[in-house]
Order: C-alpha cells, then sequence, then structure tokens
C-alpha cells in the first residue's frame, strides 16, 4: 500500500510506570512539508521524539503502543541506528558534537569512509585507514549544499554556537537516505541572524524534498517556516491547523489552555495591604546554573504574598531560587529587608530567614536512608544550633526534643507514614515532599521557596502540599516564592505570577489574566505584541 | 600613548606565555628540576646520558602502552601491573623451558599474548562498570590481582603448576623462589644491534628500533577506523553512542591492547635488568610508567608518544641524578635513598597538581 504520506505515526500510546505520557497521538507528514510540533513542557513532545528515534529509555520502560509507519511501512524502529537507516535524522537541543574533532570528523562520526590496507585484510575492517581526503570532499558538499563558508578542516571548539548547529545539520544531509530530519529546539541556542540564516536553509532543505519536523517555542517561527502545525498538550494531539489559517495568539492558547477541575481553581485576586512593602529584591541577577541560566533577572517579592514564578523549561526560572539560595554561581544583588545578601554562602541565606525546598527532592532534597526525624532536624542542627545540648562540653543531638518536634510535624502537615523513625526513602512523593517543607519550616524563615513541588506526586497529594503552602502564608504570613513548570498550579495558587523568559522577567500576570497572555508571555511574545 | 604600548607589550608576553611556555609548563619544571639536580649530583655527563639512553629504551615500550587508554578516555591505566604480570608468567615458562636468546624472547611474547588478552579483557569488564572512576579502580585492581598472583606462584607453583627446573622452585619444592635470573634472555634484545659511539656510552639500537615501530604503529593505528572510534569514545561517550559506536566494546579493546603492550614491555624491560624479583618487578610498573607520562606533559585526557619519550627522558634522568644529589646536598646517604622514593610519588603529586592548575587556567 503506497501513502502520500512518508510518516505517519499513528495512534502512539506510553507509559511511563503507569503515568500515562502520550494518549494516542496521531501526526502525519509529506515528502518535503515542514511540520511544526509545539506544546509546553511535559505535553510529551520528547517523548514522541524518542519513540521515532528508537532511544534506548523508550525500550527500557516497556515500549509502546501504536504505529511508526515510513513510506507506508510500520517500521518501527528500535534503536537509533534502525532509526537512522530508516531515513530518520535528528538535531538534537544539546550538540552532538566532539569539541576536539575537525568539522570534517564531526559530519563523518561513525560514517568515515576507509580505505583497506594489508593490515585490516587480515585483522578486520576495523582497522581499515580512514580516507581523510574523500571525507573532507563529502563534507564540503554537505557545507556546500546549507551555503556555509566553513573550512571543514577547522577544530570545532571554539566556533560560534550557530556554526556547531549547522554542522549538525551537514551531518545529517550528509547520509544519502536522509528522508525526514528532526528539528529539537534548534533556535534556542542562536543568535537573531543565526537564527534567520538557519530558517533560510530550513526551506532549502525541505525544497531538496527533506520532510522537516520542526519543534519550537518560539511561536513566531513556527509561523513564518512551517506548512502545518500539530498543537499537543498533555499527551494529547488538541489541534491540527494549516499554518495559513493560524496565528500566535491562538497557538498559545491551544497550548496552554486547560480544563480547570477541582485541583485547578484559578486564585481569586486578593487584596495586599501594603504594596510597596517589599520583602526582596533581585537586582541585575544572574544565575550560572547549567540548563536554567538566569541572566541578569529583576524581581521584587511583596510581604506576604504567594509569587508563582513559571515560564518553560530552560529559560532559567529553577536557576532563580537555587541562585537566591547560593547554590549555583551567582552575580548581581540581592536584598532582604533593605539589607543586602551575601552571594554564594547558603549558611548566611538560611541565617537571613530564607529557607528552600529543592526540586531534586531524592537527588539532595533528603537523606532518603535516614529517618523522618533526622530529615526534619539535620537542617536546624546544622545552621540554628537547635535539638543540641551540651553535655560534658560535647555537642550532642537532643534526640527525645526532635522526637517531640517531628511528632508535632507529623501531625501540622499530615504526613502519612508509620512513625517519625520510618526512613524516608520508604514515603510516597508527596510525604517526601511534606518532609521537606518540614524541615524548611524548622529553621523558622520568613520567606519559603519551593521549587517543583508537585513534581512526580500524585493528584491527590498535590492538592495538599498547594494547600499546606497556602495555609503557611496565610495562618503564619510567610512569604512564599513557587516555581513550578505546571502554570495551572501556579494559577491556583499565587496572588501574582512572574513569567521567565530567556533567563529575564518577561512580565507579571494576575493569575486570572487569559490564557493567551500566559501563552504568549511563555514564548517570550508578550513584549514584541506590545511594541508593533 | 605609553600606556597602550606598555599593554600591547604585556599582550604580546602574555600571547608567548601562552603559546609556548603554558602547555608544556609541566616538562619545562622538570626540566628545570633535572638541571639543578644534575648541577649538584657532581656526577659525570657521560654517565648520567649512558644510563639514561639505557632507560629510555628499557622503559619507553611501557610508558607508551599507557597512551591508548588514555586516548579512549578511561585515563591513567593503572591496570598496566596485570599486563607486566602476563610478561613476567611468559618469563618463567621460557627460563623452566631454558630456551635461550633472541628465540626465548619471542616465545616469551608468544605466551603472554594470550594472557593478556585474558587479563585485559576482564580489566576491561571491571573498568566498563565503573566508569568516571577507572583510575583509582585500575590501580586497586591491581593490588587485587597482585594477590591472587602471589597465591599462583607461591602455593601452586610446584604442585599444581609443574616446573621442570628446580632450581626455580623455593627448597621445600613448592612456591617459586623470590628472584630469578634470567641469564637466558638477558640483553637478548639490547645486544642483537648495540653501537658505542663514544667511551662510556651504549646504544642498544635494536631495543629503540623496537620503541620507533610502536610509535609508527600507535600512529597509523589512531588514523584507522578503530582508532578514530576509540578517540570518539574518549572525547565523549554519549555522543558517541547517539552516533552508533559500541562504547564498552571499544574501551575493553583499548584496555586489551594497552596490557598486551605493557606485557611485552615488561619483557624487555627484563631482558635488560637481567634478574626477575618473581614477587615485586611489577609492583611499581604502574606507577612508574604513570608519573613519567605525566611528566612529560600528558594529563589523563590526552598523551602522545613524544610526550611519553620526554616523560621517560626526564624521570628516569630524575631518578639517576636524585640520590646522588641528595646525598651532596644533605651529606646523607640515607637522605639520597628516600629522595630516590618521595621523587617516584611526589612527581606524580605535582605533575597532577601542574595538570590542575593548567586546566583553571584554561578557563
Amino acid at each position: 500500500m503506497t501513502t502520500e504520506y512518508l510518516l505517519q505515526i499513528k495512534n502512539i500510546v506510553k507509559d511511563y510506570s503507569g503515568n500515562r505520557v502520550l494518549k494516542g497521538v496521531n501526526i502525519n507528514i509529506k515528502p518535503g512539508e515542514i511540520h511544526g510540533l509545539v506544546g509546553e513542557n511535559g505535553a510529551g513532545k520528547s517523548t514522541l521524539m524518542n519513540i521515532l528515534f528508537g532511544m534506548p529509555v523508550i525500550h527500557n520502560t516497556g515500549g509502546y503502543e501504536g504505529d511508526i509507519i515510513i513510506d507506508g511501512k510500520v517500521a518501527n524502529p528500535k534503536t537509533p541506528r534502525e532509526a537512522m537507516d530508516l531515513g530518520i535524522g535528528m538535531v538534537h537541543q544539546e550538540f552532538m558534537l566532539i569539541p576536539g574533532f575537525t568539522v570534517t570528523e564531526n559530519i563523518k562520526l561513525n560514517r568515515e569512509i576507509t580505505k583497506s590496507n594489508v593490515i585490516s585484510r587480515v585483522l578486520g575492517p576495523k582497522l581499515e585507514t580512514l580516507d581523510f581526503k574523500s571525507m573532507r570532499k563529502d563534507s564540503r558538499e554537505a557545507l556546500d549544499k546549507l551555503g556555509m563558508d566553513l573550512d571543514e578542516r577547522e577544530i570545532v571548539e571554539g566556533l560560534p554556537v550557530g556554526f556547531m548547529q549547522f554542522i549538525e545539520i551537514a551531518r545529517e544531509i550528509d547520509k544519502d537516505n536522509l528522508k525526514l530530519l528532526v528539528f529539537d529546539e534548534p533556535t534556542a541556542v542562536l543568535a537573531e541572524s543565526e537564527a534567520d540564516t538557519f530558517l533560510k536553509v530550513v526551506k532549502k532543505l525541505s525544497d531538496l524534498g527533506i520532510a522537516i519536523l520542526f519543534i519550537s517555542h518560539r511561536l513566531d517561527e513556527i509561523i513564518e517556516v512551517t506548512d502545518n502545525i500539530t498543537v499537543l498538550r498533555d499527551g494529547e494531539v488538541v489541534s491540527y491547523l494549516k499554518t495559513k489559517e493560524a496565528n500566535v495568539n491562538q497557538i498559545a492558547e491551544l497550548m496552554v489552555g486547560r480544563k480547570l477541575d477541582n485541583v485547578n481553581t484559578i486564585k481569586k485576586a486578593r487584596e495586599i495591604e501594603n504594596k510597596d512593602d517589599y520583602i526582596l529584591e533581585l537586582k541585575n541577577v544572574s544565575v550560572d546554573m547549567p540548563g536554567e541560566r538566569v541572566k541578569g533577572l529583576n524581581l521584587k517579592v511583596r510581604r506576604g504574598e504567594i509569587l508563582g514564578i513559571g515560564g518553560l523549561g530552560g529559560q532559567g526560572k529553577i536557576g532563580i531560587a537555587n541562585g537566591i539560595m547560593g547554590l549555583y554561581k551567582t552575580t548581581g544583588e540581592i536584598i532582604k529587608d533593605g539589607k543586602k545578601l551575601p552571594l554564594n554562602q547558603p549558611k548566611e541565606v538560611l541565617d537571613a530567614g530564607i529557607a528552600f525546598v529543592t526540586e531534586d527532592r531524592r537527588g539532595v532534597g533528603l537523606l532518603l536512608e535516614n529517618s523522618i526525624e533526622e530529615n526534619i532536624a539535620i537542617s536546624a542542627l546544622q545552621i540554628k544550633d537547635r535539638f543540641i545540648k551540651k553535655l560534658a562540653g560535647m555537642n550532642i543531638m537532643a534526640k527525645k526534643e526532635i522526637r517531640e518536634y517531628a511528632l508535632k510535624m507529623i501531625e501540622e502537615l499530615d504526613i502519612r507514614c508509620t512513625g517519625p523513625r520510618q526512613l524516608t526513602g520508604q514515603l510516597s512523593g508527596g510525604n517526601q515532599q511534606k518532609v521537606c517543607i518540614a524541615r524548611a519550616l524548622t529553621l523558622e524563615p520568613d520567606i519559603i521557596m519551593v521549587s517543583e513541588p508537585t513534581r512526580g506526586i500524585d493528584v491527590g497529594a498535590k492538592k495538599i502540599v498547594l494547600d499546606l503552602l497556602k495555609k503557611l502564608n496565610e495562618e503564619l504570613g510567610m512569604t512564599v516564592i513557587i516555581t513550578s513548570s505546571e502554570l495551572a498550579e501556579l494559577r491556583s495558587i499565587s496572588d501574582r505570577i512572574a513569567i521567565i523568559f530567556e533567563g529575564k522577567l518577561e512580565g507579571i500576570l494576575e493569575p486570572d489574566a487569559s490564557d493567551v497572555d500566559f501563552g504568549l508571555m511563555m514564548a517570550g511574545e508578550y513584549g514584541k505584541g506590545e511594541v508593533s | 600613548m605609553d600606556n597602550n604600548v606598555k599593554t600591547q607589550e604585556v599582550k604580546n608576553k602574555n600571547e608567548f606565555f601562552e603559546k609556548y611556555i603554558f602547555p608544556y609548563a609541566v616538562p619545562i619544571v622538570f626540566l628545570v628540576l633535572c638541571g639543578i639536580g644534575f648541577y649538584y649530583s657532581g656526577l659525570h655527563y657521560t654517565f648520567v646520558l649512558n644510563e639514561v639512553i639505557g632507560r629510555l629504551a628499557r622503559n619507553s615500550f611501557l610508558v607508551i602502552s599507557l597512551i591508548i587508554p588514555v586516548i579512549a578516555g578511561l585515563g591513567l591505566n593503572f591496570g598496566i601491573v596485570l599486563g607486566a604480570m602476563a610478561g613476567q608468567i611468559a618469563l618463567f615458562f621460557v627460563t623452566d623451558y631454558a630456551v635461550k636468546g633472541i628465540a626465548g624472547l619471542l616465545l616469551a611474547f608468544v605466551i603472554s599474548t594470550p594472557l593478556a588478552i585474558i587479563f585485559g579483557y576482564l580489566t576491561g569488564q571491571v573498568l566498563n562498570k565503573s566508569k568516571g572512576r577507572e583510575m583509582i579502580t585500575s590501580m586497586i585492581l591491581g593490588f587485587f590481582a597482585n594477590g591472587i598472583y602471589q597465591l599462583v606462584f607461591l602455593v601452586m607453583a610446584g604442585t599444581i603448576i609443574p616446573f621442570k627446573n628446580k632450581d626455580l622452585l623455593l627448597s621445600t619444592g613448592v612456591g617459586l623462589k623470590n628472584s630469578m635470573d634470567l641469564a637466558g634472555v638477558r640483553y637478548a634484545l639490547d645486544d642483537l644491534w648495540k653501537i658505542r659511539p663514544f667511551t662510556g656510552i651504549a646504544v642498544p639500537i635494536s631495543t629503540l628500533i623496537v620503541v620507533g615501530i610502536l610509535c609508527v604503529a600507535l600512529t597509523w593505528f589512531l588514523k584507522t577506523k578503530l582508532g578514530q572510534e576509540m578517540r570518539t569514545v574518549g572525547q565523549d561517550m554519549h555522543v558517541a553512542g547517539v552516533a552508533g559506536i559500541d562504547v564498552d566494546k571499544t574501551r575493553t579493546i583499548a584496555v586489551i591492547i594497552s596490557t598486551v603492550l605493557a606485557a611485552w614491555g615488561q619483557i624487555i624491560f627484563l631482558q635488560n635488568i637481567g634478574t626477575l624479583n618473581t614477587y615485586g618487578s611489577h609492583e611499581q610498573v604502574g606507577l612508574f610508567a604513570v608519573a613519567s607520562l605525566l611528566i612529560g606533559g600528558a594529563s589523563i585526557k590526552k598523551a602522545t608518544y613524544g610526550q611519553a619519550l620526554i616523560g621517560t627522558f626526564l624521570f628516569h634522568m630524575l631518578f639517576i641524578i636524585s640520590p646522588m644529589a641528595g646525598q651532596n646536598l644533605m651529606g646523607d646517604s640515607q637522605i639520597g635513598e628516600f629522595f630516590r622514593v618521595f621523587v617516584a610519588y611526589g612527581v606524580i603529586g605535582l605533575a597532577l597538581l601542574l595538570h590542575a592548575w593548567q586546566d583553571k587556567n584554561k578557563k
């Protein structure tokens, strides 16, 4: 059976340990078509691409249902190698380049042209010598096709980022059988002028008859370059549009819009008495956190509010709290209650009354092999010398005091456990999160910063954790800064939501602002709209 | 104006420093140390030169055996101790069967190879399970293998493993003697072609040719498909994997090659020494080879045969002159002896420190 489509993705369903991330996705792409794929973080884009590329992570977690059909034949690649043989190429978000190699060596990576020699005839083809001359010639051709004026003998290290991107593309088009090229956030690392050249190249490639699947958060690009657009949300295709008929606002709304259920009700805007009383001010703060860089952020936090920090993954929202705590190298000015906070000194920050619940709960957040009570007490032991008694001149842990306190916290925060001696590693995600919060509270902070509090927690527990934060805010007057990838969650709890884009503050919205505004801000289009 | 000129000068100076001094900081420091040591040792230069040439021929092969694992990203393979053991085991049997001269040497090469391949394969498997900690793992693996080696040749030799020549065994008939005379293969390679250009200097040309062949073979190997795969794996395992290279297999092959070369290297080393310390000859092999390579300016990520040769030269130069220098400076031969040990460990520490400093400056 022949079809007009090059690639058909049919009814793909994928579970990660009971968590359904793709719920029957269908996408069809014709030869030479540029197809845009958009969606929020966690919408299932990466999972879909991993399936398409036969990544081991998919098959190690139980495979998937549905079919990948190429040229009318069921293909279902099981390894990256198979996917490559099928003519699927991928330009990765992080570059798959070897910095110490020349451009040629990178383009021909593991596809080197070899000549046989005396020894290889005896010991096998692995010992054939590389034919650098033909390799260079092929690379030159590929680079010329892209219109790249770059010496193929140059070492990749030190080249501008844009060039690296083109080298990756050159590698893909050097493969003779390339039919489909997947771009995962290709322009995220490019400067504006580079991005323009890049988009031209993409169009050129499609003229060559190569189908292109284009994943991007930059909606204007999607509109500019694609023929058709698929919008993915929560593992479902919510819309399939012809680009001619689509506009940025519409796509933004489709990306973000959510069925609001009982967990995700939008919070009513609340009157704050003293609007100019700022407890925390960030001035030109930059944080060097890999993958979540903050680049010159200005932000003011009001006393007694719940401030949500949102934005897409990799834009720097996670870096903010980590930077304030001094966990990654930070520059700029952080002012709390009119006093400058010392940078890069976690202990000083804790002393100043700021507590932090990390996004990496199981990694750095908890001592999984220790009990609940020890986990709750540990920070206070270290920082505040609480729970310590002197015995013959030595500091001894006051076990009884810790036990009493832990029991109190377990009751107050409703931590479901067998008792304070239970190991935190045995608790469910939601209860682990409560232990983390309990520990932060033990420091008696004025500000509690919570990062991704509901990541990996089931729906019921989510609500409890969020309610707990709300209670802390309302009853104890604690200022809460909550960072989350889930916009709905932020909208249900925050008084104001700051959206971060490319390491800077894109804007602050009220929780009941429209889906369109949120979508535009997250895509970095908000400011642009106002100007034009 | 004046100021501008000055900044320009400073810039030029910096550029000069960065281009010519900085990459060679480690060997330069050791060259200076050698110069100072030579001055204070009061030794005659022909003596030092003769010694250094002899040791260069003797040790280079072992040091070069470290290069391939470095290129494949495994760091410094202290596991060449296992290769050295394979070489020694081969020499036991050659001595036992009294095969003499170059024939005995070649037979030793042949016997050691399959042993070294097995040892290398096992080492490779262990190192693949401990990615990122290969250096310490290979070091401990060397200690562990030493235990097994002792068990085999103290308890099983003469009982389970038959030996024809009872002189090799301890008086009880069980276990190998502490030291073994390798009279049969002594200088078998060195004496094949040896020239004496000046009085007091003997150059074992044949051995140096073997080392030269190894260098050429290494250069050629790195230009093959397999060599390219090793370089790729060494630079970035993840990228290599995505490109479809079998990372674990490539790493294992790198370790096997290294172990086999080390076995041959140990045989070349021992034919020059002439006696085999049954339970000790292999122990320091890893340490000394690593020290030599590091002094030559290699790092745990990058190494060339040029660095191996320069490093071997400098390390052994220091080794020859430091006891005398120590004695002349401190007036005590005990201190000179202490100096020798101090130098071996000290140079590794210093070289690693200098490399760390270099890395930091690069950023």
